[in-house]
């Protein structure tokens, strides 16, 4: 469900603004999102910042999104595996659907997400274009 | 004085030429190109505006500048299409670089050189000692509204600069001088969107006067001529103008060239003179010399004399350069460029 809130996405802003993550202090395994314990078992994780490059893995056109996102038109979605080695699912812009490929390299770039309507905030985060 | 230790240029993939908007204006487009000597404009894309241009380029100023970024002690981003009239856009920015917390931020606001005012507010308070270094910002999502004049002009774009000490920099600022009075050429009234100008008065009396004015005077405190300069930026409300300025100071076209990247890209507004200081900071040798003058509507001009480092070559290489973005590009319809613009949703 899609949650409208200037609150849950500043709570976001370090991974949505700078795509920081997570390094297994025991095994190294990147993640993107937190974890409670790694697969090796340790708990002990220390914050990464991801340089923002990466390939596709997986992705799709997305022709009916949510409302906020109705001023984009139709959309892609990727699965992206960061180089560092964890994995992410952003959106890929600045393309055409018909020119992505499993494997496409694609950069982090910093973009609006949505608008909360006329008066609300402007909420911006990380996307995805290939890289050029 | 302090100087830039990283700089870096933004300009969006999206373009409309100016055949595009005449068949609308029901314009004769090569007259049109002729007069104003540009043949397409930048457009942001529809996730794109003031904040994200200004974070893209601030990203690829610290690729280059290369320092710790908790170091950063001001920043600065000078618009006029502020994304908010209330919120800083460069709390933002420095959030998405993630400078941490211990900076002090403000927008600034100067039509078109509101950016070039924060390099000399960074270069006081980095000699100052107030702050180890500054970011300056020039970005727009310029406004035009449907049918003027403008429409063929307004661009997107921007460019960022860290400010420190000398002893870092890739280009020294030499010197900077100012050249400001009252004068109604161009504004925007409040909660107004499109901004409006008073025609043929924005030459003459506005813009000539105070690039010319900035120029003049810069070249007197510093004692220098105008061949002196490898470089030579005007700001680039259009083709025309900096070219006629450039006539005027006896500028050749292996000065005035590498910088005027109006021709491909529009009026960028706050980003104009600041992106083609980077274009020729791309292509700068040690040793070589800039003048850049800036102007803004309302009126004023700050022109700076910069000397190259033997900095420059190592910082070059390590982000794209403003050739980069202009040779990206993909072309809208007119229809497709309102969208992009809001105009139409």
């Amino acid at each position: 469900m899609f949650r409208d809130s200037s609150i849950i996405r500043w709570r976001a802003y370090k991974d949505r603004y700078m795509l920081e993550g997570y390094e297994c202090s025991s095994c190294g395994k990147k993640y993107f999102e937190s974890k409670g314990m790694c697969p090796c078992g340790s708990i002990e994780f220390n914050e990464i910042e991801f340089s923002g490059v990466g390939k596709i893995v997986s992705f799709t056109q997305i022709h009916s999104g949510p409302e906020a996102f109705s001023e984009q038109g139709k959309y892609c979605v990727a699965i992206i595996d960061l180089a560092e080695g964890a994995r992410i699912t952003a959106q890929i812009v600045d393309c055409k659907f018909e020119d992505l490929a499993i494997g496409t390299n694609v950069e982090a770039v910093f973009r609006k997400f949505y608008k909360s309507g006329e008066k609300g905030a402007i909420h911006y985060g990380t996307k995805f274009v290939p890289k050029f | 004085m302090a100087g830039i230790i990283g700089y870096g240029a933004y300009i969006p993939k999206y373009r409309v030429s100016a055949e595009e908007i005449a068949a609308v204006q029901e314009a004769n487009a090569n007259a049109i190109k002729r007069g104003l000597g540009l043949t397409e404009k930048s457009v942001p894309g529809k996730d794109e505006d003031t904040i994200t241009i200004a974070t893209h380029a601030a990203r690829d100023a610290l690729a280059r500048a290369g320092i710790n970024k908790k170091d950063i002690g001001a920043i600065y981003v000078g618009s006029e299409s502020h994304p908010y009239a209330v919120k800083p856009s460069s709390a933002i920015v420095a959030e998405a670089i993630g400078i941490g917390n211990d900076y002090t931020a403000v927008d600034t606001e100067f039509a078109c050189k509101a950016g070039s005012a924060t390099i000399q507010i960074n270069a006081g308070l980095v000699d100052s000692k107030m702050v180890k270094y500054g970011v300056s910002i020039g970005a727009d999502t310029s406004q035009a509204e449907p049918g003027n004049a403008l429409e063929y002009s307004a661009a997107a774009g921007g460019a960022a600069f860290i400010i420190g000490s000398n002893k870092e920099s890739l280009a020294i600022i030499d010197k900077t001088v100012s050249f400001t009075s009252d004068t109604p050429d161009f504004w925007r009234r409040s909660m107004q969107a499109y901004p409006s100008h008073a025609g043929r008065f924005t030459g003459e009396p506005a813009y000539f006067k105070h690039v010319i004015g900035a120029t003049k005077l810069l070249l007197e405190k510093t004692k220098t001529k105008i061949e002196d300069y490898t470089y030579v930026v005007f700001h680039m409300p259009n083709g025309k103008f900096p070219r006629a300025v450039a006539k005027i100071f006896k500028v050749t076209e292996e000065q005035l060239v590498p910088g005027l990247v109006v021709e491909k890209i529009g009026n960028t507004y706050s980003g104009s003179s600041l992106l083609g200081l980077a274009a020729v900071l791309d292509i700068a040798k040690p040793g070589d010399k800039i003048l850049m003058t800036s102007y803004g509507s309302g009126s004023g001009s700050d022109s700076f004399a910069l000397t190259v480092t033997e900095k420059i070559t190592e910082a070059q290489g390590k982000a794209r350069t403003t050739q980069d973005y202009i040779d990206r590009k993909e072309y809208l319809s007119y229809a497709k460029y309102l969208k992009h613009m809001e105009t139409i949703h």
